[in-house]
């Protein structure tokens, strides 16, 4: 008996061993050794000689730090909401039974898999000042409404102007509402059809279901979106890197704290400041994420509950 | 407490791992032409004809001999991918890397000096160009030998000379003369707005480091000081200041906003928008490719605040062949590298990369058949007493990027030019600072370490 049950924890870790080795390689200890580095000085090709916090002290008397720190707040702030109202309605748009359904709910889907990369050259082009699609379909209406008003608005150099370079990247974000749009629909469809029923009985109106049947069985949906988007929003690195070319942006207004890692640990050779600045987003997600798991205790309705 | 450099970091074998990981699956298959002989891995930054170039060098270099075959590979951001295969323990033979990466290389330990091989090899000093030579040497040593180099100069389009009234084939001389001609080059349109711009500094502004140079002195002379208070500093950041409160901070950000791509007919200097640019001698590359039909530019010394006739000042920099530090073949990789700086090679190298040569003499040869119209004014400034390599901090790479921000935004008149410089200043000075107290940590291990290699 004892035997066997040792062959099934023995056939267990065999199976187990790719994923375990895999995360003690290139996940457990990558986490360790960064927290070791965080108190050194270290540049990689060096060997780390031991600082105290004198990389955390550092780290909160440097204004690029604190830079960095609010763009990716303030992008978290503004795409995520931004993003969840998008693709709630999407999703319910797209929940309607209507001709070409299928093919609505592929158009929408389908920019989610173009590649970083790819997105990032095409807003480049599409938020060109001059030349940019997003400033040719806005020109005509800014014009309408200057002959209007005897306004003087004008398009935003949207990649170039410090002021508006946080909000051209929320543009680029909303290009990947698709993903989440999904996994709403799926959320919608679970919604027992009884409960509209219900509520249209007691003559409710479309408003009033979405805000007291929809929204609430939807929340288990939401949780999760918005948990992924602020883990998503605070480690963005990719497209503002991209966009800005591998630098800060206007006024460092593309700065994020995965670039600020990154230019230290790989430009400047300052691993060790890296590790740190590294070790304080972590802990700025776990807090987050806490904050938001907490939050969903009270608000988040699960039906089985 | 310091550590030997060779005793390995978990960190270190952990990298050298994964490193062996991706390359047991990804290293190329051995075939006839490498049989017998050390195969040696070449890590080179260029693409297009500036790799087809080295290409050739590689080929011939291939046939010269039957103990040696060098695998030249293209690598986009190799020195960053250098210093991880480094830190990993398995890097290239060769690596073909920007000056400027020399004292952060040197400094952390991640090439091999170079001193006895070049010596061995015959390679001399008095062989090259003083300040290409000196480009190559940080902390006491020689670290690399050089491949193309360039020196900048002001570039001035002829048309929109004729244009404004002055003279196509006499550019300005002195700091004064710029700004006066800039006046006379720049127009508006009726809206007020900024049509076109006689020099704009952020166009392209790739040396804005170096700029101070052209006020009276380098902001950096070596040490651990920085010079941005000094006078060529503080005016430098006045000049910026003044083009804002002349032509408007937020029309020169509106101007500058319709600049295209640099390497398109977009490019400000190819379409009209700017006249008169800093640039290097790969500028006529970009112009032969991009510019409209007819298109006619000139070449000089940028002004600086007095004039310098004989000795015309300019910034020098060089692209470099570096053996990394742990390279399994480093005598081999001598004997490529010393082949590419016979004066044949170089000379065909640098003539189908459009550039000049780091050597001290180039061949008539090369003066006569080089496709670059203006060469020879390149080849004179690389040899003015007054060339000076362009700005080798420890902490370029963080101190460029201030720089940048700062400039655009003291140009577009969003901050002073003082409280930028002052700013800059304490910053960088803190980021030199650091290196400068990491040094003093590990100089004597690393510079004992060195001179055993130097002089085993």
């Amino acid at each position: 008996m004892i035997f066997r049950e040792h062959r099934a924890t023995l056939h267990g870790l065999f199976f187990i061993a790719p994923w375990l080795a895999g995360f003690l390689v290139l996940n457990l200890y990558p986490f360790v050794a960064s927290v070791w580095f965080s108190l050194c000085d270290y540049s990689v090709l060096s060997e780390p000689v031991y600082l105290g916090t004198k990389n955390f002290q550092d780290l909160f008397q440097d204004p690029v730090f604190w830079k960095a720190l609010r763009n990716t707040l303030g992008f978290a702030a503004v795409s995520i909401p931004l993003g969840t109202a998008l693709s709630i309605a999407l999703a319910i748009l797209l929940n309607q039974s209507v001709g070409g359904q299928g093919f609505f709910r592929t158009l929408f889907f389908l920019p989610c898999l173009v590649p970083a990369i790819s997105l990032a050259i095409l807003w480049q082009w599409m938020l060109n000042g001059q030349t940019g699609l997003v400033n040719l379909a806005l020109r005509p209406w800014l014009e309408g409404i200057n002959a209007l008003l005897g306004s003087s608005l004008k398009t935003p150099d949207w990649l170039n102007d410090p002021s508006w370079a946080l909000w051209g990247l929320v543009l680029t974000g909303l290009w990947g509402t698709g993903q989440a749009m999904v996994i709403y629909l799926a959320g919608l469809q679970e919604i027992p059809a009884e409960l509209y029923e219900a509520a249209t009985l007691d003559g409710t109106s479309a408003w009033q279901r979405f805000l007291h049947v929809t929204l609430p069985m939807l929340s288990p949906v939401i949780f999760f979106n918005v948990l992924m988007g602020i883990i998503g929003a605070l480690q963005t690195f990719a497209v503002p890197y991209l966009l800005t070319g591998g630098g800060d942006g206007p006024g460092r207004s593309l700065l994020f704290l995965a670039t600020y890692i990154y230019q230290n640990a790989f430009d400047f050779w300052n691993m060790g400041y890296a590790s740190a600045l590294a070790l304080v987003l972590f802990l700025m997600i776990v807090i987050l994420s806490l904050a938001i798991v907490r939050l969903g205790e009270k608000k988040v309705h699960y039906e089985g509950r | 407490m310091v550590h030997s450099p060779q005793r390995r970091s978990w960190g270190s074998w952990w990298l050298a791992g994964l490193s062996l990981l991706t390359i047991s699956g990804c290293a190329p298959k051995a075939d006839s032409r490498t049989e017998g002989r050390v195969v040696l891995e070449y890590w080179e930054k260029w693409t297009d004809f500036e790799r087809e170039a080295m290409a050739r060098v590689v080929e011939n270099f291939n046939r010269s001999q039957d103990r040696i075959f060098v695998r030249l590979l293209s690598v986009s951001r190799v020195d960053q991918k250098m210093m991880l295969a480094t830190a990993g323990g398995v890097p290239p033979d060769i690596a073909g890397l920007w000056d400027i990466n020399l004292p952060s290389f040197a400094e952390n330990n991640a090439l091999m000096p170079l001193d006895r091989l070049a010596r061995e090899a015959g390679l001399r000093p008095e062989d090259y160009n003083p300040v290409f030579w000196r480009l190559c040497q940080s902390r006491g040593h020689l670290w690399a030998l050089p491949t193309t180099p360039s020196v900048v100069a002001l570039h001035w389009n002829k048309r929109m000379f004729r244009e404004a009234g002055l003279d196509p084939d006499r550019p300005p001389r002195t700091m004064d003369e710029l700004e006066a001609f800039n006046e006379k080059l720049t127009r508006k349109h009726p809206d007020g707005s900024l049509a076109q711009i006689g020099h704009m500094p952020q166009e392209p502004g790739w040396w804005m480091w170096d700029f101070p140079s052209w006020f009276g002195g380098p902001a950096w002379a070596g040490g651990d000081r920085l010079l941005l208070d000094t006078p060529s500093s503080r005016n430098f950041f006045h000049w910026l200041e003044s083009y804002a409160s002349r032509f408007g901070g937020p029309e020169l950000f509106k101007l500058r906003g319709g600049f295209g791509n640099f390497a398109s007919p977009d490019n400000p200097f190819f379409n009209g928008k700017v006249a008169m640019i800093l640039q290097g001698v790969w500028m006529d590359n970009f112009i032969r490719k991009f510019a409209p039909e007819g298109f006619t530019y000139g070449v000089a010394p940028f002004p600086e605040t007095t004039e310098h006739p004989k000795a015309p000042l300019t910034i020098a920099q060089t692209d470099i062949l570096v053996i990394p530090a742990g390279a399994r073949h480093p005598r081999e990789a001598m004997e490529f590298i010393a082949f590419v700086q016979q004066p044949n090679n170089m000379e065909a190298l640098c003539m189908a990369q459009r550039k000049l040569s780091p050597l001290a003499r180039v061949s008539q040869e090369f003066l006569q058949n080089h496709p670059h119209p203006y060469l020879r004014e390149f080849q004179r400034l690389a040899q003015s007493p007054r060339a000076q390599p362009t700005l080798c901090l420890p902490t370029i790479k963080e101190y460029s990027n201030d720089m940048m921000i700062y400039a655009n935004l003291v140009l577009f008149g969003r901050r002073s030019g003082e409280s930028a410089r002052e700013e800059m200043l304490t910053r960088q000075q803190k980021a030199l600072n650091a290196k400068t107290e990491r040094w003093a940590r590990i100089a004597e291990v690393h510079q004992a370490g060195w001179e055993k290699q130097v002089n085993p």
